[in-house]
């Protein structure tokens, strides 16, 4: 096998086990009900997810996300509620908003020189104060189109729903994954993450890829904040708080490198589901607490970094030392 | 910092807290009003030193880390755990210093293992933190059971809310806490070391220094601060909140650290500085609340102080100043070869 691929075979595997031993333990989680909610329950994490594995690859972090979803929900629900527009203009606006935004932090990240991480605080910072000076109170949204989105879903074999939310988080990875491998844009991701100054004298333009590496992550946190506003049919400026460390939890559990140039935007999507799967378990199980869902995750998190440290050190070919150990 | 080669007296950090403090003045006249009631001072500014004083305990042990180059973001969820071990063990009929002592060393432990993942596991220290951050709300859920475990323990409400000399108790402690830590640091060739390892790690390390127990140390004290942070929080609200207590106070903390004029790469640091950072944050926010706008406005007002210091401290000012015939800035080139 490629070795490059061993991390993602690694959490699809130990995702597998983990399902299977949760399947042996209760029979009912095999089906596609429990499915469908999985993707349905984790189409704005997802979304979000699928934009910081680019900024991860890349060698950066974006921690506006969460904020950022919080926002576009009270936007939209502003623009619906009270401005009276259709909810699909109030979604290109909102799209419009988020990307105007990330190219703001992509080019301050660039221009100034700053570590993306307190650039993307002061984002962070930005996002939910605007959205709770927009509206600190839960907007909710009547509309017949969200009621029309709620109701419409595809049916799978065993009676497990396919929501629309749930078929736009799959269609937003497909797409990622051929940006990612297929795009000239993909391998200048890779390309930055790698190392920037290689990548610069090789002719990768870094201020531009920069500016659309955190615009596509604000871009597809804005999306999940339209999938979180249809999921909850509201908006509200503190929703999906802390957002951002569940993706970036799914991104390094999913295999990509931390410090950049190495990952798979398909492997986040399995740690996405990994973590549908730990919350699926809880609820299942009934007598687990739900602050068990964050001591797990934060578990899992921790075994995976160790997992790719042991991996790559042993991959390294500097290091002959640790294969006769 | 682009100033920072003028007088100590004219630091950016003195010129905006000065022009925050008019401000509130300017909104709320009576903002320097101090009375003495009931054995302790009483007024706004008293107050701000009071609830700034959380974050500029966290603040200590963050500049410390952030002089590594590297970052602690778990110690909000630290101080969750602090204050949910003490609460509980309080309501459990422990006495209260056993309750005290107890959270400080959890507080030590939570820091131990961040260092431990950070040089012996060779983690980023964004990531290693991450991994407490997210588990840590979670183990102090644990601790308190989902609930939030109020008490009437006086030794606990003493450290949140009492006095002492006149000033509130935890302004005495982050004042203490401060000194000592100053003191630490600039009398001994601690940080030099410190210094040292952020700059170049390796580096560091030829030179003679064990930069493993030096980085582990400086993380137990983070640690340790957050401790001492989340014990004065949960005195103050007579309770211990697992969800609540310090959310998001480390990025607080990061920003009064940065404010503060400490290189976020590492090797220049100060630790009263950022202890200055914490009572401009706080003075903004006091100005915030008392001119009547929603406390949520705050967030608004940080990110835009946060990216004027961005832009302060980019090479871009930094040419700026350069092209005037003052002295080359010599941590301009360090930043540009990130």
């Amino acid at each position: 096998m490629n070795r490059s691929l061993r991390p993602l075979a690694a959490t699809a595997t130990i995702f597998l086990l983990a399902y299977a031993a949760a399947t042996f333990q209760y029979p009912g989680m095999l089906s596609t009900r429990v499915l469908g909610n999985f993707l349905t329950d984790n189409a704005f994490l997802g979304i979000a997810a699928v934009g910081m594995t680019f900024v991860i690859i890349s060698g950066g972090i974006d921690l506006s996300v969460g904020a950022v979803i919080g926002f576009t929900t009270v936007l939209i629900a502003v623009l619906v509620m009270w401005a009276g527009l259709h909810p699909l203009v109030a979604f290109a606006v909102a799209l419009g908003v988020s990307a105007a935004f990330g190219a703001a932090m992509g080019a301050a990240i660039h221009y100034l020189k700053v570590p993306s991480f307190i650039v993307t605080l002061a984002g962070m910072f930005l996002a939910r104060g605007g959205a709770s000076v927009l509206s600190p109170d839960s907007i909710g949204i009547k509309h017949e189109f969200y009621t029309a989105v709620s109701k419409s879903y595809l049916l799978m074999p065993g009676g497990g729903r396919l929501s629309v939310v749930g078929l736009i988080m799959v269609a937003v990875f497909l797409a990622a994954i051929l940006l990612a491998h297929r795009t000239r844009f993909g391998s200048y991701v890779y390309a930055l993450g790698g190392n920037e100054t290689s990548a610069a004298l090789m002719g990768v333009p870094v201020a531009r890829t920069t500016i659309q590496i955190y615009m596509l992550s604000s871009v597809l946190a804005g999306l999940a904040g339209i999938v979180f506003s249809l999921y909850t049919s509201a908006g509200y400026s503190l929703s999906a708080l802390g957002v951002e460390l569940d993706a970036i939890a799914a991104v390094v559990i999913g295999g990509t490198l931390l410090t950049g140039g190495y990952g798979f935007v398909a492997g986040t999507f399995i740690g996405v589901m990994l973590q549908g799967l730990v919350q699926t378990y809880i609820v299942f199980d009934g007598s687990l607490s739900s602050w068990w869902t964050k001591i797990v995750i934060g578990a899992l998190l921790f075994m995976f970094i160790v997992l790719q440290r042991l991996i790559f050190t042993a991959s390294a070919p500097n290091r002959k030392v640790l294969w006769k150990a | 910092m682009k100033l920072r080669n003028l007088s100590f007296a004219l630091r950016p950090q003195y010129a905006a807290l000065v022009a925050v403090l008019l401000i509130n003045w300017l909104l709320f006249p009576g903002f320097f009003n101090i009375t003495w009631q009931d054995g302790r001072l009483f007024g706004s500014v008293i107050d701000v030193l009071n609830r700034g004083a959380p974050v500029a305990i966290l603040a200590v042990g963050m500049t410390a880390v952030i002089a590594t180059k590297g970052v602690d973001l778990s110690v909000g969820a630290v101080m969750a755990i602090a204050g949910a071990v003490a609460a509980t063990m309080v309501t459990a009929g422990f006495p209260a210093l056993l309750a005290v002592a107890a959270a400080l060393a959890i507080g030590l432990a939570c820091g131990l293992w961040n260092g431990v993942l950070v040089t012996l596991l060779d983690m980023q220290p964004i990531i290693a933190t991450l991994v407490l951050m997210v588990a840590g709300r979670g183990l102090a859920q644990l601790v308190t059971e989902g609930s939030i475990v109020t008490f009437a323990d006086p030794v606990l409400i003493f450290i949140g809310t009492g006095s002492f000399l006149g000033l509130p108790t935890p302004v005495v402690i982050a004042l203490a806490l401060a000194v000592l830590a100053t003191l630490a640091v600039r009398r001994t060739a601690l940080g030099l070391m410190i210094e040292a390892v952020g700059v170049n790690r390796s580096a560091a390390r030829f030179a003679g220094i064990s930069s493993r127990v030096l980085l582990i140390v400086v993380y137990a004290f983070a640690g340790f601060c957050a401790a001492v942070a989340g014990l004065i929080v949960a005195g103050d609200i007579r309770g211990a909140d697992a969800n609540n207590a310090g959310l998001w106070l480390e990025l607080d903390a990061i920003l009064a650290v940065v404010i503060g004029g400490t290189s976020l790469l590492g090797g220049r640091f100060s630790i009263p500085m950022s202890v200055l950072g914490a009572m401009i944050i706080q003075a903004m926010n006091t100005g915030i609340l008392i001119s009547g706008f929603s406390p949520e406005f705050n967030l608004v007002v940080k990110s835009a102080v946060i990216i004027l210091i961005l832009v302060l401290q980019s090479p871009m000012a930094a040419r700026m100043v350069a092209r005037k015939p003052a002295a080359p800035e010599p941590a301009a080139a360090r930043r540009t070869a990130r």
